[in-house]
């Protein structure tokens, strides 16, 4: 309970700082440089049981200026993972396609391309995190090891050169006996030394993104938080972009400039984070803030739910796919139109029909 | 690491004594008579006695199993009783056909083996996968003596590629000592072969659906690394440990192998010797047998600490 609270305290100091850092326009873009990272009408399809392909992800589109940190929130089953692995250009790899839209990178774009060009994008183009940093390292070779045949592919280094690399990046990553560390195997790693250890692999290459899929979901709250603390001092020392996936806005308020709220495999609404927390413009992001706990909340009241659950893909609604959970859904208009990501007044983008017509309640300080 | 060795080592101990017992009590309970043969053509039952009385046949079984433990024990596992030669000097002089035989076989197995399963990982579900896997399945079906014959016939008969029968020690050199195993070794590596590429295949399938086989992806490291590297080496361990089975497997399939070949091996003294009911002979390949058995289960619990870092520690 306590480190739950000390959470929430951190999350609304750090709302209103990184507020500072965000551009209120940084979502209509209207002269920008290129975007690092652009995202397309991703939309991307699983084989079901039977030989049917079923959606998963839906028409996501969203961009990332070099440097910016941006998070992708949502309960699980909402296809945040499946977005940032489309990203990754790894959909094939865990068994999807993609069936619409594009990805492209620095300028270049990737869909459609041979594995062996996304090959030389992933590492020194763009790297990744995952949600369980144990059973992403390979058991059978030390966590040294790992690292050095990153860099030792990406960057040319010769094996010593690649050796003396992965002790530097274990110390950057504060892996006390960085050199002894080096030659153990994961088994010998607690999760957030895995982390660690996984944050180190990725940073080797020197990427220029670092999608982080639930980085500390798997962690112990204790350990949480000094992940979040390393990934915000490297991006600070590096002006590495950060795509941060996670259900948890609190964690996102610490970390992300802009958010993108996904729901049933689309992004429902899209802003700068103080906007987002302050303003929302979909019913669903404002449940999402008043479903987290915060410290002041009289201990009797009973923290606020969306009540149902996520439809699973394939079951999608055909109209709003919140309405059938949403306590402003009108009949006739909310369960019959499906709503387009719009410019609403705040300059943001949502997908709600009424967004101009609701005062959604946003976090409570 | 080595005290687990020597524990792995002394709990086989008892392997040894039990084996031989059992062989006792098969020879004890099968039909015919070691003196009636060994008595030659139309034998007077007085003949047969004073044989029986000879060989000890007519003590208690327990009696005569103790008695042999004891002689094994100091090294002296008899003399034939067809030859009057000692059985350890027959196995020592076959052992090298044999052991070259098996030996060739299993690097075959696991060579070809690793490789189809390793190609087939490379586009799971493609064409060459789904051949392997239907070819893996017939070559299973397929017996080694017959699979045997028709390599002879073909590249020893109709193509005079290799020598149709026989051995040549390697002291002959290694090219005739290799020609002469090439087609025995590949009847009898046929079946483990195929069993490695079915199993290795589906650890591989296993390994490259982890977390850390993507990570690998995310990477950005090639295809064949992540399969060679990052897969093979955690796929092999459920390999290994069927491969040790298997050695047993192929050491059985020598005996029909070294007939089909006419190579002068164990095998060959094992069917003779049970055709014979040269009982010392057979007791001493059991033995032989048991042995290689137990060391090749050894050698794979040692190689888990090089696959499974965990072990080691």
């Amino acid at each position: 309970m306590d480190l739950a609270k000390n959470r929430d305290v951190a999350a609304s100091d750090t709302v209103p700082a990184t507020a500072k850092d965000s551009a209120p326009e940084a979502v209509s873009g209207a002269e920008r440089p290129t975007p690092l990272l652009d995202v397309r009408d991703v939309s991307v399809e699983f084989p079901t049981a039977g030989r049917d392909w079923v959606t998963s992800v839906q028409n996501v589109s969203f961009q990332l200026m070099p440097g910016e940190s941006m998070a992708l929130v949502g309960e699980s089953g909402s296809g945040k993972t499946v977005t940032s692995l489309a990203v990754m250009g790894l959909t094939e790899a865990t068994g999807g396609r993609l069936s619409s839209g594009s990805v492209t990178f620095d300028g270049n774009e990737l869909t459609g391309r041979p594995a062996k060009e996304w090959r030389k994008v992933r590492g020194p183009g763009m790297g990744m995190i995952f949600q369980q940093p144990i059973r992403s390292l390979n058991p059978a070779y030390t966590v040294g090891d790992q690292i050095a045949e990153s860099v030792r592919k990406h960057l040319g280094l010769s094996r010593r050169q690649a050796e003396a690399k992965s002790v530097e990046m274990l110390e950057m990553v504060q892996i006390p006996r960085a050199a002894e560390r080096a030659k153990e195997y994961p088994h010998a790693f607690s999760g957030g030394m895995c982390q660690r250890v996984m944050i180190a692999m990725v940073m080797a290459c020197n990427p220029r993104l670092l999608i982080a899929d639930e980085p500390t979901t798997a962690l112990d709250v204790t350990v949480q938080e000094t992940i979040l603390d390393l990934l915000r001092d490297v991006q600070q020392q590096t002006g590495v972009a950060l795509l941060f996936i996670s259900h948890d806005l609190a964690v996102v308020a610490e970390i992300c400039q802009r958010v993108a709220v996904m729901y049933a495999g689309e992004v429902i609404e899209s802003a700068p984070a103080v906007d987002l927390f302050f303003r929302p413009q979909h019913p669903y992001s404002s449940g999402l803030l008043a479903s987290i706990p915060r410290p002041g909340l009289s201990v009797d009241r009973r923290l606020r739910t969306i009540p149902g659950g996520i439809p699973a893909p394939g079951t999608w609604p055909a109209g709003c796919r919140f309405a059938p959970r949403c306590e402003f859904a009108q009949s006739g208009r909310c369960d019959t139109t499906h709503p387009p990501l719009d410019v609403v007044s705040t300059g943001g983008l949502s997908r709600c029909l009424r967004a101009d017509e609701l005062a959604l309640d946003g976090v409570v300080t | 690491m080595l005290r687990y060795a020597g524990r792995r080592l002394l709990a086989a101990i008892p392997l040894l004594f039990v084996v031989p017992l059992l062989v006792f009590i098969l020879i004890d309970r099968a039909p015919g008579d070691q003196a009636v043969v060994l008595a030659g053509e139309n034998p007077t039952p007085e003949r047969i006695a004073s044989i029986r009385e000879q060989l000890g046949l007519d003590d208690p079984l327990i009696v005569r199993y103790f008695d042999w433990v004891v002689h094994a024990i100091r090294g002296d596992l008899g003399t034939s009783l067809l030859s009057d030669q000692r059985v350890i000097d027959l196995l020592l002089r076959r052992m090298a056909t044999t052991m070259s035989l098996v030996l060739v076989a299993m690097v075959m197995a696991v060579l070809v083996g690793a490789v189809l399963a390793i190609l087939s990982a490379m586009r799971p579900g493609g064409f060459f996968d789904r051949f392997i896997n239907w070819a893996a399945s017939v070559a299973i079906a397929i017996p080694a003596f017959w699979f045997g014959l028709v390599l002879a016939s073909l590249f020893a008969v109709t193509y005079q590629i290799f020598p149709p029968f026989g051995y040549q020690p390697m002291s002959e050199g290694f090219g005739t000592w290799l020609s002469y195993l090439v087609l025995p070794g590949i009847a009898l590596g046929l079946l483990p072969a195929a069993e490695v590429a079915l199993q290795l295949r589906s650890a591989l399938g296993q390994v490259l659906k982890t977390d850390y086989v993507l990570n690998a992806e995310a990477k950005g490291l090639s295809r064949p690394t992540i399969v060679m590297k990052h897969g093979l080496k955690n796929a092999a361990i459920p390999v290994i440990t069927v491969l040790g089975f298997r050695v047993a497997e192929v050491l059985a399939g020598s005996v029909t192998i070294e007939i089909v070949y006419n190579m002068p091996g164990l095998g060959q003294l094992a069917v003779d010797s049970v055709q014979n009911r040269d009982i010392p002979v057979l007791l001493g390949f059991v033995l032989f047998s048991t042995i290689v058995v137990v060391l090749v289960n050894l050698l794979v619990d040692i190689s888990y600490g090089y696959f499974n870092p965990k072990v080691r520690s």
